[in-house]
């Protein structure tokens, strides 16, 4: 099948570009892109300044890294951090899977995957640090 | 028709030149490295998401968080994910540099290429030094 006719071989002969054509923009085709330009402008001094925080939390016992994590400047950064990476990393699996998967349901479930974990992760990451600014 | 294509064409046979034909080039190796590190920072989000979880939560989360930090296998991946970080961070950089429409020169991009890999092993070396003397050098 693999050959040199793809899986999804059209059963007509209207193209891709018939189809949508007179269908105007479908103005969010840079959207994806921009972000993810914009969160690595970002990425860049949050990344340098998590891995500063990183190194200075290092063989400190839990109470000491608490209070330096729940500290207003290092809790904000960090939140930035985690908020602008999360972004970053599901428009960037994104772009693996729809590079790599060509089937389509298995690519549906891989996207509804990443973007599951994406949230995950960001969520119970900013509800521990903001757990540590405030006690909640 | 199809059918016809299908029975004539091996499957095996390279339709068009890919990986398999080229040399690596510099470039080609750090565009792969972007996107493996990039993978590899996806999944060791879970370790820093672990570490402010387990900070959040108190001493005993926060200890066994630390013992696998401490053992082989937790100084490997952290190892791993520092790198990961740096280099993906220094590729970055490189890409924006791209985006300003510089840097697309023979002799430029092979420099930004060596620049990023060099630099990563570098500056990782530096980060696991400092890290190794603020744990209190050989315990």
């Amino acid at each position: 099948m693999s050959g040199i006719t793809p899986d999804s071989a059209p059963k007509h002969f209207r193209t891709a570009l018939a189809k949508v054509r007179g269908r105007g923009a479908a103005k969010s085709g840079t959207g994806d892109f921009w972000m993810q330009r914009m969160t690595s402008v970002a990425g860049v001094p949050l990344t340098i300044m998590a891995i500063v925080i990183g190194i200075f939390l290092l063989g400190r016992n839990q109470a000491a890294a608490a209070q330096i994590l729940g500290s207003p400047l290092v809790g904000i950064i960090m939140l930035l951090f985690v908020i602008c990476t999360v972004v970053h990393m599901k428009i960037g699996m994104q772009e693996i899977v729809v590079d790599y998967v060509p089937d389509e349901s298995t690519k549906l479930t891989l996207l509804l995957a990443n973007t599951f974990f994406c949230w995950s992760v960001g969520v119970i990451s900013v509800y521990a640090l903001l757990k540590l600014s405030f006690g909640l | 028709m199809a059918d016809t294509l299908d029975r004539r064409a091996p499957v095996t046979r390279p339709i068009s030149p890919h990986l398999q034909i080229y040399r690596l080039p510099l470039t080609l190796v750090m565009s792969g490295l972007h996107r493996i590190t990039g993978f590899v920072l996806y999944f060791g989000m879970l370790l820093v998401c672990w570490w402010f979880l387990a900070a959040a939560q108190g001493p005993n989360a926060y200890a066994k968080f630390q013992w696998f930090a401490g053992s082989i296998i937790g100084q490997i991946v952290i190892l791993g994910y520092t790198w990961s970080l740096i280099h993906h961070t220094l590729g970055g950089i490189r890409h924006l540099i791209w985006d300003t429409g510089r840097g697309f020169g023979p002799q430029e991009r092979e420099w930004l290429a060596a620049a990023t890999i060099i630099g990563s092993l570098a500056l990782t070396f530096v980060v696991a030094l400092i890290g190794y003397l603020a744990m209190g050098g050989s315990r």
